[in-house]
């Protein structure tokens, strides 16, 4: 029998080096797992909130609004009303795992198996983050994203800096690109540059640096108007970006905020879309990784037991009707659907061998599952891989809700034969951001006339805009593009259904 | 693989505060609203115990493009007797699915806790001290020391580097002394060259650029700069505070509440603004005594009324251990406003001539009895007398308070941040 990595609940770091390596074997060798490099830090619960606080990255600039988070949770916290989490996981090379001093030597391992190494393999190779983020840099443009900010408050004011800011956070959920395309190799080229002039600075920093986007100058400049729309790139959905390269009046540092504004959005643009698959891969593999060492004997049955109390109750679904309820918990149907697809590879019935031709009884759980991992998202992965097994186990229903019906809410699809494939088509969609998100582009400019700029909310299935919400980003937004800027909702058939016009405020725009 | 694991719980806290201070200097007028608010509840005691306050979210809102109504679909988990068709009643607006606990913390009030230093702070943000400004300057005993330029002369331990490498720079490219750059290419030059006449001729112009090499150095004693301080006079860092009051038999225990209000609030203005702060408690009957704070409020005495006592008590207290140049003074009366009459002119006196001259600040504040009767009588004689006093241009600062919620609005005014020095006359 293999001596055990621990006793009891206390834990030093002669325990936490034990139990990675301990960790590591099971990950690399039983599970096949390629993961970044792994740096575990230990922190204390204030930490922990300051992390909350900075949308948990170890470092980020200064703005009052992490400020007013952390005010926020800390009051919940002392209050009790809000436990805090085991773990933080920083999708980074090396990947940085943050453990709370006050979890048990049977947490530390759960969550190290769970950040360390499901989360770490996880950004590693899912498609989506090999595609839109890059763990090897992320730490060090922060760093350069605090100082810069930090610089700008020196020259032009903290106000100022803010103010910028503020409009840009507002618009943050619309300064992603969703697809790569086209355009997108635009930007790529644009950011290689922009890329290689950020390092330059980073190494001898100079202030007198700044980008100078070709876009600003382009619409001054007297080319025919429609080869003008055509270099703005219209219409576009990446709304900070169109700011960046085309706002007329925006002095360099400011074009610089909105990138880096939108470079964080778009790095934490994976995460969003991952949620399920994400949680329900380090899930199943702090689950693999537990079984395995309380297996070898490395781990007691007390504390063992421990492990699968947290589990579970990691793991719990509520029912729609309990109060408890609130969506379905990621980390449950993530897991879920995994130890499913273990079950398909492995012991299909008739049903699985119809619904799944391709995995099951396949044999090669590890292989299959570290395809899914690489190749899906949350959507698809629903859309491919939830079982009418799940469902039924689960007990899913769909409802149809249409403010026109009278008689109520409709029941549409339940857990039959009638309706598995309907379910999970829902279920898929509403972990598609593309629905969660309003779809909304910047489509014209009149730009030989008032240079208005035009934005089309296109609303899917009747759901409009917040007003007080949207006045107030279309504020911001004309802030930025110091002109007046126009909002229309349209529908499907292009009718339009309300139209906000806001004028920027007039507050001397800073021009540099 | 190597691992490495890190143990960041040493590493300086509050990486979040200077974010918070920035929400609070954002929340501001938000936040000392509530402040005014939490603080109007409290005891004055523990006002400055900091504590929670409870803002509108409204100014602090972070404002994104939300989508709301429309038709909706749902998939949930649970089902226990729907079949495909069934239609749910809606549970009116906002049914238990509409708001699911997700949202439940709305953000309608924002809830959080300060510290006693965020909350005194913003408490008192408002206010200054009267003169503090003049007194700074032309009272200063101790001096600082701080940078003031260049020199040209100064100990070796002063030597401005950078300033000086950059002279010695100007001057070199100015004088055109060669650079080492160009002699070694003009000796390797020589050292490539065949023909006779050419290298001597190099060797020439070597000997010519070397020799001008020495005459002008490298750096040259007029190039050395020194760093220059200069001794500036820094502001007198102590206060002291006179109490005084009338502890007759006509003030009762709620006028000294209010009295001791006055003092407490006072008391920490002073120590936010100065380190050291020194309180002085001076009684007076018909002769006044220095106590101990205890015996200042809880004492028992009586007697008749001499406030010109206590000013005289006063006079002698500054002349002995305070020293107005050393001390900035405040002081701050107390009184139900009896005197008797014949004391009045001697009072005067007392007041513009010896301590107002040494005072930063002096403060009368004249109490009454609960219920406000105090403002429908006429005016007392020691309030008559101030008043005739501060018209003829005394420095004086005078109030009236029946009502211990008066104490605070009375302070704020007493002290409220003004364009100008002026007193404006009591209500």
């Amino acid at each position: 029998m293999t001596e055990r990595l621990f006793e009891g609940a206390d834990w030093d770091f002669r325990t936490l080096q034990r139990i990675t390596d301990a960790c590591e074997e099971v990950a690399l060798k039983d599970l096949g797992l390629d993961v970044y490099p792994n740096q575990i830090e230990v922190i204390t619960a204030e930490q922990m909130l300051d992390a909350y606080s900075s949308v948990g990255m170890p470092l980020f600039y200064k703005h009052w609004s992490f400020g007013k988070h952390f005010a926020y949770h800390e009051a919940s916290y002392r209050k009790g009303l809000m436990g805090l989490a085991y773990e933080i996981v920083i999708n980074s090379s090396p990947c940085i795992s943050y453990l709370m001093e006050e979890n048990t030597a049977t947490m530390q391992t759960l969550v190290i198996a769970h950040a360390a190494f499901g989360h770490n393999h996880f950004f590693k190779n899912n498609y989506l983050f090999k595609q839109w983020t890059d763990a090897e840099g992320i730490l060090d443009y922060l760093d350069f994203a605090k100082n810069y900010v930090m610089q700008c408050e020196e020259r032009y004011g903290r106000v100022e800096v803010e103010r910028t800011l503020d409009a840009a956070h507002a618009l943050m959920s619309h300064g992603i690109d969703r697809y790569p395309g086209k355009k997108k190799l635009d930007l790529r080229e644009e950011e290689k540059r922009a890329g290689r002039r950020r390092q330059h600075e980073e190494e001898v920093f100079n202030d007198l640096w700044r980008t100078v986007p070709k876009g600003a100058s382009k619409t001054r400049s007297a080319i025919s108007l429609e080869r003008r729309r055509k270099l703005l790139g219209l219409p576009q959905e990446n709304l900070l970006y169109f700011l960046e390269k085309s706002a007329p009046r925006l002095a360099p540092w400011q074009r610089e905020l909105l990138r880096i504004v939108r470079h964080i959005a778009q790095y934490f643009y994976p995460q969003s879309q991952t949620k399920v698959m994400n949680e329900g891969t380090a899930t199943y593999v702090h689950y693999r990784i537990m079984t395995k060492l309380h297996q070898q004997g490395r781990i007691s049955d007390g504390n063992f037991l421990e492990f699968l109390g947290s589990h579970t109750n990691v793991v719990f679904q509520p029912e729609f009707d309990d109060p408890r309820y609130s969506g379905f918990n990621p980390y449950a149907l993530g897991f879920a659907v995994m130890q499913d697809i273990e079950r398909i590879v492995t012991n299909p019935e008739d049903e699985d061998r119809e619904w799944f031709p391709d995995i099951a009884g396949k044999g090669d759980v590890m292989g299959v599952l570290r395809d899914v991992w690489a190749n899906y998202r949350d959507e698809s992965f629903i859309g491919q891989f939830l079982s009418p097994k799940l469902m039924r186990h689960f007990r899913m229903f769909h409802l149809h809700d249409d403010p026109e019906e009278r008689q109520g809410i409709r029941v549409d699809a339940i857990h039959d034969e009638r309706g598995f494939r309907r379910v999970r088509r829902e279920l898929a969609r509403q972990h598609d951001v593309g629905f969660i998100d309003a779809n909304i582009e910047v489509v014209d400019v009149d730009l030989s006339g008032d240079r208005r700029l035009i934005l089309h909310h296109h609303v899917i299935k009747g759901s409009q805009l917040n007003e007080t919400d949207a006045k107030r980003v279309l504020q911001h937004l004309a802030d930025l593009w110091t002109y007046d800027v126009a909002l229309i909702e349209v529908d499907a058939n292009d009718k339009v259904l309300r139209e906000y016009v806001v004028s920027p405020r007039p507050i001397p725009a800073a021009v540099a | 693989m190597a691992i490495h694991i890190i143990d960041r719980r040493l590493n300086p806290g509050g990486k979040s505060l200077e974010n918070r201070q920035r929400f609070l200097r954002r929340a501001k007028s938000l936040v000392q609203g509530a402040v005014k608010k939490t603080s109007q509840e409290r005891d004055i005691k523990d006002v400055l115990e900091g504590g929670e306050v409870t803002i509108p979210l409204d100014g602090m809102h972070e404002p994104r493009f939300r989508r709301e109504g429309g038709t909706r679909d749902m998939v949930l988990p649970g089902n226990k007797k729907f079949i495909e068709g069934d239609y749910l009643q809606r549970q009116g607006q906002g049914s238990a699915k509409d708001s699911g606990p997700g949202e439940g913390d709305s953000e309608d009030a924002f809830r959080f806790v300060l510290s006693r230093d965020e909350f005194v702070d913003l408490f008192l943000d408002d206010l200054e001290l009267p003169d503090l400004a003049k007194r700074k300057i032309a009272q200063t005993e101790s001096e600082g020391i701080q940078r003031a330029g260049y020199t040209t002369s100064g100990s070796p331990a002063n030597i401005s580097v950078s300033r000086t490498v950059k002279l010695a720079l100007a001057r070199r490219i100015a004088l055109k002394r060669p650079s080492k750059d160009e002699i070694d290419e003009l000796e390797a030059e020589i050292a490539a060259c065949t023909d006779e006449d050419e290298r001597a001729e190099l060797i020439a112009r070597l000997e010519k650029l070397k020799a001008k090499t020495k005459r002008i150095p490298f750096i040259d004693p007029l190039d050395i700069r020194y760093r220059r301080y200069e001794k500036v006079p820094r502001p007198v860092a102590q206060a002291v505070m006179f109490c005084l009051m009338d502890v007759s038999g006509s003030m009762s225990e709620h006028m000294k509440d209010l009295a001791k209000r006055f003092y407490m609030l006072l008391y920490v203005f002073l120590k936010r603004r100065y380190k050291h702060v020194e309180i002085v408690f001076i009684r007076h009957t018909d002769r006044a005594e220095e106590v101990d704070e205890q015996t200042f409020f809880y004492g028992p005495a009586s007697g008749g009324t001499l406030v010109s006592s206590a000013l005289q008590a006063m006079h002698e207290i500054v002349r002995e251990r305070f020293n107005p140049a050393d001390w900035n003074i405040y002081a701050a009366q107390a009184s139900d406003g009896d005197n008797s009459y014949s004391d009045g002119e001697l009072t005067g006196m007392l007041l513009t001539e010896k301590i107002l001259p040494v005072c930063q600040f002096f403060a009368y504040l004249e109490v009454g009895e609960a219920g406000g009767s105090a403002f429908d009588l006429s005016d007392s004689s020691l309030w008559t007398l101030y008043e005739r006093l501060r018209n003829s241009g005394a420095p004086l600062s005078m109030r009236k308070v029946s009502e211990r919620s008066e104490i605070f609005p009375v302070f704020h005014d007493l002290f409220q941040r003004r364009e100008t020095a002026q007193e404006k006359a009591a209500p």
